[in-house]
C-alpha cells in the first residue's frame, strides 16, 4: 500500500474522532442547559429515575457483592506470601470505594442503560417519532434527553454508594465465614480506614459515570442511520464509547482525587 | 398561503430538491405526487423546518418560515406521518392528546382525554381505543389514531405523508375520505404526498408534479388527465415508456 494513502487514512481517522468528540462536548452542554431551562417534564423524569436507578438495583446489587467477595479471597491468598492477611477489610473498602465499586457500576450502567436509551431513541429516529415531537412543539432535548441525563447523573452516585456497601459487605461475609476474621474487627477497621475523601471521590465518580453514559446513549440515538442496522449501529458505538470513556475518566479523575 | 421558492436541497452528491417552486393557497388541499425518491418527503419536513435547506425561500402567510416564535410556527400544524409515528410508551389517548399533557398548551388529563376519545370518534374509533397502546392496533387504526393526532389541536395546516401506504384498498379509501372530510370540516389548508392515484382524486383540489427535484406540472385535479405533461400522464398510467426513468 502507498504510504501516502495511508498516512492520508490514517489523518482523515484522528479528523473523525476529533470531530465526534468535538459533537459530543456541544451535545453534552446542550443536553445540561436543557435540564435547567423550562419546559420541565416531570413525567419522563421519574420514568427515567425508575428506568436508571431502581432497575438497575439488582444488576448493580449483584455485580457487587461478587467482586466484594472475590476481593477479599484475593487479598487473603495474596496478603498471605508476606503475612499481611489482615490487611483484607482495609484493602476490600479502598478498592470497592475508590475504584472497583465506581467503575464496576459504571460499566454495568453503560451495558444496561446506554445500551437502552440508545436502542429506544434509535428507534423512535426510525419510526420518525422524533420528527412527530417536533411537529408536537416538544423539543427532543427536553423531552428525551434532559430527564435521562438528570436521572443518571442523581441515581449513578447512590447506585455506586450502594455498590460500594454491597461489595464491602460481600467481603465483609466471606472474610467473617470463610476466612476466620471476626466480624466486629473487621467492621471496625473497615470504618476506621475509610475516610470523607475517599467516600466523596466514589460519589463524584459516579456522577461523571451517569454523565458519560446517558449522555453516549442520547448522542448515538439522535444521530442514528437508517433502519435496524442504523438501531444496531447506534447501541453497539454508544455502549463502546460509554465504557471506553468511563475508564478513561476514571484513570483521570483518579489521579485529580488521589495524586495531585 | 404556503410559498415554497427555488428551494434546493442536496444530502451529498444526491442532489433532491433542485430549485422547487409550489404555492398551496389558504383552505385548498395540495397532493404531491412523484415517483419514490424524488423528494417529496424531504419538501414537506423543509416546510417544517425539519430538514433545513441548502438555500431557497419558503414563506407560511407570507412570512419567512425560518424566522420567529418556533413553538407559535409548529403550533399551527398538524402531521400524519406515513408510518404513523405514534409513541410506543404511551397509550392512544395520550398520543392523541400530546399537545394538551405537556408545554404551554397544557389542560387537565380529564379534559385531554375527552378531546382525545373525541378526536378518536371523528376518525371512526371507538372509545374502548383509548386505553391500548400503538401495538395493539392494526397498521389502519395506527394511521386512524395518527389522524386524530394531527387533528387534535385543530391546526390551520395538516400534512399528511403518504397516508395510505400499507393500507388494503378499503381501509384506503376510508382514510382518503376521512382526510377529504375534516380537511373541508375545519377549512384546513393540507398538504399531502403520495404515489396512491386513488389518494389523489379523492384527497386534492390542486395536484403537483415532482421530479428531478422540480415540479414538473402543478394544476387543479380536474385537469390532471387532460394535462398534456408527459411526467404527469405516464406517472398516471403507471407506463414503464416516458421521461420518468423505471429504474432508478
Amino acid at each position: 500500500m502507498n504510504p501516502l494513502s495511508l498516512l492520508g487514512g490514517l489523518g482523515r481517522a484522528v479528523l473523525a474522532l476529533f470531530a465526534t468528540f468535538g459533537k459530543v462536548a456541544l451535545f453534552t452542554i446542550d443536553a445540561i442547559s436543557h435540564i435547567f431551562r423550562p419546559p420541565y417534564y416531570p413525567r419522563e423524569f421519574v420514568i427515567a429515575l425508575m428506568n436508571i436507578g431502581w432497575l438497575s438495583l439488582p444488576v448493580v446489587g449483584l455485580t457487587a457483592i461478587f467482586t466484594g467477595g472475590a476481593l477479599a479471597l484475593q487479598i487473603y491468598a495474596g496478603g498471605a506470601r508476606f503475612n499481611a492477611e489482615a490487611v483484607v477489610p482495609q484493602i476490600v473498602a479502598i478498592g470497592m470505594v475508590r475504584e472497583l465499586g465506581p467503575v464496576l457500576v459504571g460499566l454495568m450502567i453503560a451495558a444496561r442503560v446506554t445500551s437502552s436509551i440508545a436502542a429506544e431513541i434509535a428507534t423512535m429516529k426510525v419510526t420518525e417519532q422524533i420528527d412527530a415531537l417536533v411537529t408536537l412543539s416538544t423539543h427532543p432535548m427536553k423531552y428525551l434527553t434532559a430527564p435521562r441525563v438528570l436521572a443518571a447523573l442523581i441515581t449513578v452516585p447512590l447506585l455506586v454508594g450502594i455498590g460500594d456497601i454491597i461489595g464491602i459487605a460481600g467481603g465483609y461475609v466471606v472474610a467473617t465465614q470463610n476466612l476466620g476474621f471476626n466480624p466486629a474487627t473487621y467492621l471496625l477497621n473497615t470504618v476506621n480506614f475509610l475516610e470523607a475523601h475517599d467516600i466523596m471521590s466514589s460519589l463524584a465518580k459516579g456522577a461523571a459515570f451517569g454523565l458519560i453514559a446517558a449522555v453516549m446513549g442520547c448522542f448515538y440515538g439522535m444521530n442514528s442511520g437508517r433502519g435496524a442496522q442504523g438501531v444496531g449501529r447506534a447501541t453497539k458505538s454508544s455502549v463502546e464509547s460509554a465504557a471506553i470513556m468511563i475508564l478513561a475518566t476514571n484513570f483521570i479523575l483518579t489521579g485529580v482525587f488521589f495524586s495531585l | 398561503m404556503i410559498r415554497m421558492e427555488n428551494v434546493h436541497k442536496a444530502f451529498g452528491d444526491n442532489r433532491v430538491l433542485q430549485g422547487m417552486n409550489l404555492e398551496i393557497p389558504k383552505g385548498t388541499s395540495m397532493v404531491i405526487i412523484g415517483g419514490s425518491g424524488t423528494g417529496k418527503s424531504v419538501a414537506l419536513k423543509c416546510v417544517l423546518g425539519l430538514i433545513k435547506p441548502d438555500s431557497g425561500m419558503i414563506y407560511v402567510d407570507g412570512k419567512d418560515a425560518t424566522k420567529g416564535d418556533r413553538d407559535a410556527f409548529l403550533a399551527r400544524f398538524g402531521m400524519l406521518f406515513q408510518g404513523a409515528a405514534l409513541f410506543d410508551s404511551l397509550p392512544v389517548w395520550q398520543n392523541v392528546s400530546f399537545r394538551l399533557l405537556r408545554g404551554p398548551l397544557k389542560r387537565p388529563p380529564e379534559y385531554a382525554r375527552e378531546i382525545a376519545i373525541e378526536k378518536l370518534r371523528r376518525v371512526g374509533l371507538k372509545s374502548d381505543v383509548a386505553d391500548r397502546f400503538p401495538s395493539e392496533l392494526s397498521g389502519g387504526m395506527q394511521k386512524r389514531v395518527g389522524l386524530a393526532r394531527a387533528i387534535a389541536a385543530e391546526p390551520e395546516i395538516i400534512f399528511f405523508d403518504e397516508p395510505t401506504t400499507g393500507l388494503d384498498p378499503i381501509m384506503s379509501g376510508v382514510i382518503n375520505d376521512l382526510i377529504r372530510e375534516i380537511v373541508t370540516e375545519m377549512g384546513a389548508t393540507a398538504m399531502t404526498i403520495t404515489h396512491d392515484m386513488s389518494s389523489v382524486r379523492a384527497i386534492a383540489d390542486n395536484v403537483a408534479m415532482l421530479h428531478g427535484g422540480v415540479i414538473q406540472w402543478t394544476g387543479p385535479v380536474e385537469q390532471m388527465d387532460a394535462s398534456g405533461d408527459p411526467y404527469v400522464e405516464q406517472f398516471i398510467s403507471g407506463s414503464a415508456e416516458g421521461p420518468i426513468e423505471a429504474v432508478r
